[in-house]
């Protein structure tokens, strides 16, 4: 046992909010989790006396999955909530529905919800510490977390100086904001490249470079983290779409083997999923040696973990 | 009262060979493992696996290191964050002699996270526990070591503090008075 200083926020509701620091010490003390979730017995009683409620107001598979393992593997009791088939749907507010389940004598809570800033909101009302799972399209920090430290396992602990894009649908996606955020922090340059209506006016005030080029950012990247096109976000289907067609977007967004090839050094290629083989990833890049998706889901059980059990030694 | 040295370099030496000679004296090494607690615990392993490997050339010791912070029972009333050490054990003990290894025995509490820890790494045949300083008399938990370089009897608030060469100066036990903040 060392001791070290804990984590400077009671809350994960963003990236925005945390420290290098925070993020280094999250990054260590998943790493021991990794180790742990490699052995004959993966668990460990840590957290035996805790319970933890996980509220899913927008769907999720992978994220849920991973927390509710993550949760397991520390030995906290939890529950499951989904905005389908509840009380949500008779009218009842955020905050009484989340009180209701504190009343229930819960510690913490993780919670997906469609509205940016709901946790924000929450965090403001209860005193359980929260945990961000996804609020709609503004920040997914866990999942920033782990895409980072998968980085830091493929390029090196030291990313300062590395190349990193981010591609495709930037603008309705929470795991771009959240991934700049902590990719800044560590010192990595940032590049988002994409169609033009699918990146933010205002993404230059925070230091990133934009693109609309995947050519040329292939060949400038270490790594490539690839987006998914969100269409449910985008609108009813007879809205104005952000571009023609999907198979439009493919010929200039998608990443080939082809395409790869112009890179002189081996890409690093990320997806925080799920994929959609043959639209912004082909089936052969994705299931090449430089894609470290598989890794990244792996690494989203050890990083939940360390953010559960950092925010669950946190006092007052 | 000033702080007080229980070990010098010279006896260091003489402790750490008896507790070799103790373990050659039990076991026979064909089965049997050392397991040292982290951080400072896995010290005292290292030194003596290169002790018995001196001894016995043709034997080959394992030794592992094995970090208890997540089997703690205070982690979450402990005032500091607990953060973890590297886990290093390499082979499972399934079967195994396992001698656990630690450079301070004092309330047992680290010992019995350190019998979880350990099981997570599969059903040893035995467990036995080897200790540079026994801070006897201030137990919480029975646990007993079964090889211990020097009893100590001292009172709670005092600290008991071992230095390795390996972290610079000499090999030494001293008696703090308080405990380092």
């Amino acid at each position: 046992m060392s001791e070290a200083q804990g984590l400077s926020t009671p809350n994960l509701l963003g990236i925005k909010g945390l420290t290098k620091a925070d993020v280094n010490l999250i990054h260590a003390t998943a790493k021991e989790f990794k180790d742990v979730l490699n052995r004959p017995i993966k668990k460990v009683p840590s957290l035996r006396d805790f319970t933890v409620a996980n509220l899913f107001f927008e769907n999720s598979t992978r994220t849920r999955l991973s927390f509710e393992l993550a949760e397991k593997r520390l030995s906290a009791d939890l529950v499951n909530f989904s905005a389908a088939g509840s009380s949500v749907k008779k009218g009842e507010t955020l905050v009484d529905t989340v009180n209701n389940i504190l009343a229930m004598k819960v510690d913490m809570v993780v919670m997906r919800h469609p509205h940016p800033g709901a946790h924000q909101f929450l965090a403001s009302k209860v005193d359980v510490p929260i945990v961000n799972a996804g609020d709609g399209t503004h920040e997914h920090p866990t999942q920033a977390l782990l895409d980072s430290f998968s980085l830091r396992e493929a390029l090196g602990d030291d990313l300062t100086g590395k190349n990193i894009a981010i591609v495709g649908d930037i603008q309705h996606s929470r795991v771009a904001l959240s991934n700049i955020e902590a990719l800044k922090l560590l010192g990595a340059n940032v590049r988002v490249c994409g169609p033009e209506t699918l990146i933010p006016k205002h993404l230059h005030s925070m230091d990133v470079q934009v693109s609309h080029d995947l050519d040329d950012t292939i060949r400038w990247a270490d790594a490539l983290n690839m987006l998914r096109i969100q269409l449910e976000r985008q609108g009813p289907s007879d809205a104005v779409r952000f571009f023609p067609t999907l198979r439009e977007y493919t010929m200039r967004f998608g990443l080939t083997l082809e395409r790869l090839s112009q890179s002189d050094s081996p890409v690093v290629i990320m997806h925080p999923g799920p994929i959609n083989r043959g639209v912004e990833i082909s089936s052969e890049v994705a299931d090449s040696e430089h894609a470290i998706i598989l890794d990244q889901v792996e690494n989203g059980v050890a990083v939940r973990m360390a953010v559960l059990y950092l925010l669950a030694q946190r006092k007052g | 009262m000033t702080d007080q040295t229980l070990i010098p370099s010279a006896q260091f030496a003489l402790i750490l060979d008896r507790l070799a000679h103790q373990l050659i004296e039990h076991h026979d090494f064909s089965n049997t493992v050392l397991v040292g607690l982290q951080p400072r615990g896995s010290r005292l392993a290292e030194r003596l696996q290169r002790r018995l490997q001196e001894l016995q050339p043709e034997c080959v010791v394992p030794c592992g290191k094995l970090d208890v912070t997540f089997f703690r029972d205070d982690i979450r009333s402990n005032d500091k964050l607990l953060s973890p050490n590297v886990n290093d054990m390499g082979f499972t003990v399934e079967g195994r002699d396992v001698v656990l290894v630690d450079d301070v025995l004092f309330t047992g509490r680290t010992i019995r996270a350190g019998l979880d820890a350990l099981l997570a790494h599969g059903r040893p045949n035995a467990v036995a526990l080897a200790v540079l300083i026994d801070r006897r008399f201030s137990r919480e938990l029975p646990i007993e070591p079964n090889y211990i370089g020097k009893h100590v009897d001292s009172i709670g608030a005092q600290h008991v503090k071992v230095f390795w060469s390996e972290e610079g100066g000499e090999d030494r036990v001293i008696l703090l008075n308080e405990k380092p903040s």
